[in-house]
């Protein structure tokens, strides 16, 4: 091990990465030192996972240098950063489902006897591996398919130490594990930054942060926002590094709040799913656009699928214009009774059929409606298409083009169009301006009020603080599958949604036990 | 680690191991129960003669399954097997003749071929990024004209000696071509089973993604898979001309020892979404696939049956092994 005065373990200097013209990283600085831990804080898309996954060679920066010891250093894929010593826990697991957990732990370089890979040895090694990430529970012949995600988590981790990493990564490494299993993994990480390694540890969980962590970066908009010694900043004042992105969207004015009265158009009473989705109960009156927030993957995208039918076994009621109904595909959800729309979240592959015309996409949806004893009625579909286009403004050469062809942000308006056709009643949307340009989003926020006006209620959930802020009359922030926190009216602000998101503030502090995220609150 | 915690543990391994090889068992069992019924109503019974026949027409789907099981193994499908198989066959009738040298050179230039039609559908499939089914039609077809070429008539001729040699008993009435199968799946399937190489085609059919990420080489893994497979339908090959003792250009072989390959897979355990089951269960796959014929022999059925029974055989094992999709909560995996 190097002496504390010599170069740096790893230093990144003026690192940037763009995804076509989004700009995830910029001229971003890190530097990580040997036995220390590292922890990095942001908001969605702040750039902690593009920094994260640059190191760990998946995707290659556009300029920048990174160095190593002090040695310039470049990885063209993940086995080039792991032979460097650079170990990274994906939140996305990495795990191969039908292999037992000793072959996992083993995969990239299993002990061999006359070529041949030794069981025995593997099976040890992978033994001392899980009871030095604290999972000494675990079969290390069980198949991973398996094993529920805590324990998966945990084999990740046994995965990363038999590679003998310098530098271990961790990305939200400990999202699904139970309070005694993260008192375990902390130790694991104690010991190891005694053993020299260096450790960046990416949460959003602030008293995992402020236990672990020697030093703190706070990511905002991609660039590095600031480096402090940890626990020498408030949460507040790291919450306020977090937040102050440039307010560059263009929101139509909200109505006065209403008072709520009559039937909610949709109802949803103590919904639960398979531990993702934690007991949710809302409401959304017609003209009401009421916003999802919190972090990535709180339950978000489960909650939006489970009210179109998509998941099984769900418990809990969902009431449309007070009457119970039962949801059991898409199609029970879009008929007109019900008359639910979902605007998915990734439209190349749940929202288009990317080498279908422009007209068969758009009126995929509504075919039944536009349909006499089985045939399409060609007229009528025109004349719906035609509506939809001018409606939205969708720039395209015709009806007969492939979508495939037409730009981000027109895909997007075929996909909320398609929906639009079947007159929906309560309309869903993941995530919709998602990778689109300025102009169309402004379009999209236009649309959704004049909908709801029209008297639709929506479910909208963005990634975008700004979007809750500027479009949503009320705003649900789900933590750990739970509604932890519900703002409405001026309360809706980027420091309520951010403390909240990380479950901090609202009289409680986040401890990393999944039991203190907030007791379902009803809209 | 504890050596109590160890021990503590020894008494589940059993259980993952019977879950691990469940579609091997199984198929195991049904091959044993059904041939067990078939010699018992053999008017010869279980004799050694009895047994050799069935075990020289066992081998040849056998051989062409495990190369099949390669291929599945990855998540692909290899629709040039039967194809390699009859190339190899018709090539086999030329070169595996004369001298033991030369006889030798024969083995060794038709097992060559089949690696190199192997090789040739895994450049196409990973190298090409073509889709396997395509990508082996097209080939097949290709292999198909090669063996015209080579043998427009049935014809030719194969070294007698090593023919009866593999295709007839040991001492004790063992049938040398069980125990050839057995060499094979010693020198080929264990040895490629317990190597790196066969732990990264299993992951990469598993799931390609999780395997990339953690730093495997998944393109050279399956290119291999795909040249194991030219392989082995080479061995099939050079098995049917012991058997037959000529080289024939069969359209209706090809097809047929192709699309058997896949149903004695699935047969056998051998899951065609990729990275489960095991070669020594398409080995007994192949073998139920074989007696089932059989028995509709013994029981003086008339042959058109065969076919239909055949077919309800095939959906019901089919059947048992979607149950997985019973537990699925999220309808969206359904599609995944």
């Amino acid at each position: 091990m190097d002496g504390p005065s010599s170069a740096p373990l790893f230093r990144m200097e003026g690192v940037s990465k763009r995804y076509g013209g989004v700009k995830a990283l910029t001229n971003a600085d890190l530097t990580v030192e040997a036995g220390h831990i590292h922890g990095v804080l942001g908001e969605n898309g702040a750039g902690k996972s593009t920094l994260m996954k640059i190191m760990a060679g998946v995707v290659q920066p556009d300029e920048g240098r990174m160095t190593l010891d002090g040695n310039p250093v470049a990885f063209g894929n993940p086995a080039a950063a792991n032979a460097a010593g650079i170990v990274c826990i994906f939140q996305e697991l990495s795990l191969v489902p039908e292999l037992s957990v000793a072959d996992n732990i083993c995969i990239s370089n299993p002990p061999k006897r006359f070529g041949l890979i030794d069981q025995r040895a593997q099976r040890r090694i992978a033994e001392e591996a899980l009871a030095r990430a604290g999972g000494e529970d675990i079969h290390p012949l069980a198949p991973i398919k398996d094993l529920p995600l805590s324990r998966r988590q945990l084999v990740e981790i046994a995965k990363a130490l038999v590679r003998k990493p310098r530098i271990l990564i961790l990305d939200e490494a400990t999202s699904a594990l139970t309070a005694a299993d993260v008192r375990k993994v902390f130790s694991v990480l104690k010991r190891l930054r005694q053993e020299g390694l260096a450790l960046l540890y990416i949460s959003h969980r602030m008293a995992e942060i402020a236990e672990l962590a020697d030093e703190c970066t706070v990511f905002r908009n991609g660039r590095n926002v600031g480096t402090f010694k940890s626990g020498t900043k408030s949460d507040t004042e790291i919450v306020e590094l977090m937040i102050g992105r440039e307010y560059s969207h263009v929101f139509p004015p909200k109505p006065a709040p209403q008072a709520a009265t009559g039937t909610p158009a949709l109802e949803v009473r103590n919904l639960s799913w398979n531990n993702r989705l934690k007991d949710i109960s809302l409401t959304a009156r017609a003209g009401e656009i009421v916003g999802l927030g919190g972090l990535d993957g709180q339950g978000q995208r489960e909650l939006l699928l489970a009210l179109f039918g998509v998941l099984r076994s769900t418990t809990g009621e969902i009431l449309i214009d007070g009457k119970k109904c039962n949801l059991n595909c898409p199609n029970d959800a879009k008929q007109g009774s019900i008359g639910m729309a979902l605007i998915p979240e990734d439209r190349k592959t749940e929202g288009l059929m990317l080498p279908m015309s422009v007209r068969d996409n758009l009126s995929m949806a509504s075919l039944g409606r536009l349909s006499k004893g089985g045939l399409v009625d060609r007229a009528a579909e025109t004349k719906a298409i035609d509506e939809m286009i001018g409606l939205l403004a969708i720039k395209t050469d015709g009806t007969a083009v492939p979508v495939g062809t037409l730009s981000g942000g027109n895909q997007q308006k075929i996909v909320i169009a398609k929906w639009l056709m079947t007159k929906p009643k309560v309309i869903l949307l993941n995530d919709p301006t998602r990778g689109i340009d300025v102009g169309t989003k402004a379009e999209i926020y236009q649309l959704l009020r004049k909908l709801a006006d029209q008297g639709a209620a929506i479910l909208y959930y963005s990634t975008d603080y700004d979007e809750l802020i500027g479009c949503c009359d009320r705003v649900l922030v789900l933590y750990d599958g739970a509604v932890g926190r519900v703002l409405s009216g001026d309360e809706i602000t980027e420091r309520a949604l951010v403390s909240s998101a990380l479950n901090i503030g609202a009289g409680q502090v986040g401890t990393g036990t999944s039991s203190m995220a907030g007791a379902g609150a009803a809209g | 680690m504890t050596d109590q915690a160890l021990t503590a543990r020894h008494g589940g391994d059993w259980r993952y191991w019977f879950g691990e090889q469940r579609g091997t068992l199984l198929a195991l069992a049904v091959f044993i129960a059904m041939f067990a019924i078939y010699t018992s109503n053999h008017p010869a019974g279980f004799s050694a003669d009895v047994v050799t026949t069935a075990a020289n027409k066992g081998v040849l789907l056998a051989l062409v399954a495990m190369a099949q099981t390669f291929v599945v193994l990855t998540a692909g499908i290899d629709l040039s097997v039967g194809f390699i198989f009859i190339l190899c066959n018709c090539l086999a009738s030329h070169i595996v003749l004369g001298s033991a040298i030369q006889t030798t050179f024969g083995v060794i230039g038709v097992l060559a071929a089949g690696l190199a039609c192997g090789a040739l559908n895994g450049a196409i499939v990973i190298y090409g990024r073509l889709q396997p089914i395509v990508a082996t039609i097209a080939t097949g077809a290709a292999f198909y004209g090669i063996a015209l070429l080579l043998r427009e008539q049935p014809g030719g001729d194969v070294n007698e000696a090593l023919a009866d040699f593999l295709t007839n008993q040991f001492p004790g009435g063992i049938p040398a071509s069980a125990v050839a199968l057995l060499v094979v799946v010693l020198v080929i399937w264990i040895p490629f089973r317990k190597s790196m190489l066969g732990r990264v085609v299993y992951a990469v059919g598993s799931s390609e993604s999780a395997a990339y990420m953690s730093g495997l080489h998944i393109r050279r893994a399956k290119f291999i898979a795909y040249a194991l497979g030219g392989l082995l339908a080479s061995i099939g090959g050079l098995f049917i001309t012991f058997v037959t003792y000529t080289g024939e250009a069969s359209l209706t072989n090809a097809n047929t020892y192709t699309l058997n390959s896949i149903a004695a897979v699935v047969l056998g355990g051998v899951s065609l979404f990729g990275g489960r089951g095991s070669a020594i269960g398409a080995i007994f796959g192949a073998l139920i696939f074989r007696t089932i014929g059989d028995l509709l022999f013994v029981f003086d059925l008339d042959p058109l049956w065969q076919p239909l029974f055949l077919g309800v055989v095939l959906l019901i094992s089919v059947c048992l092994g979607s149950f997985r999709l019973i537990r699925i909560r999220n309808r969206l995996d359904l599609f995944g």
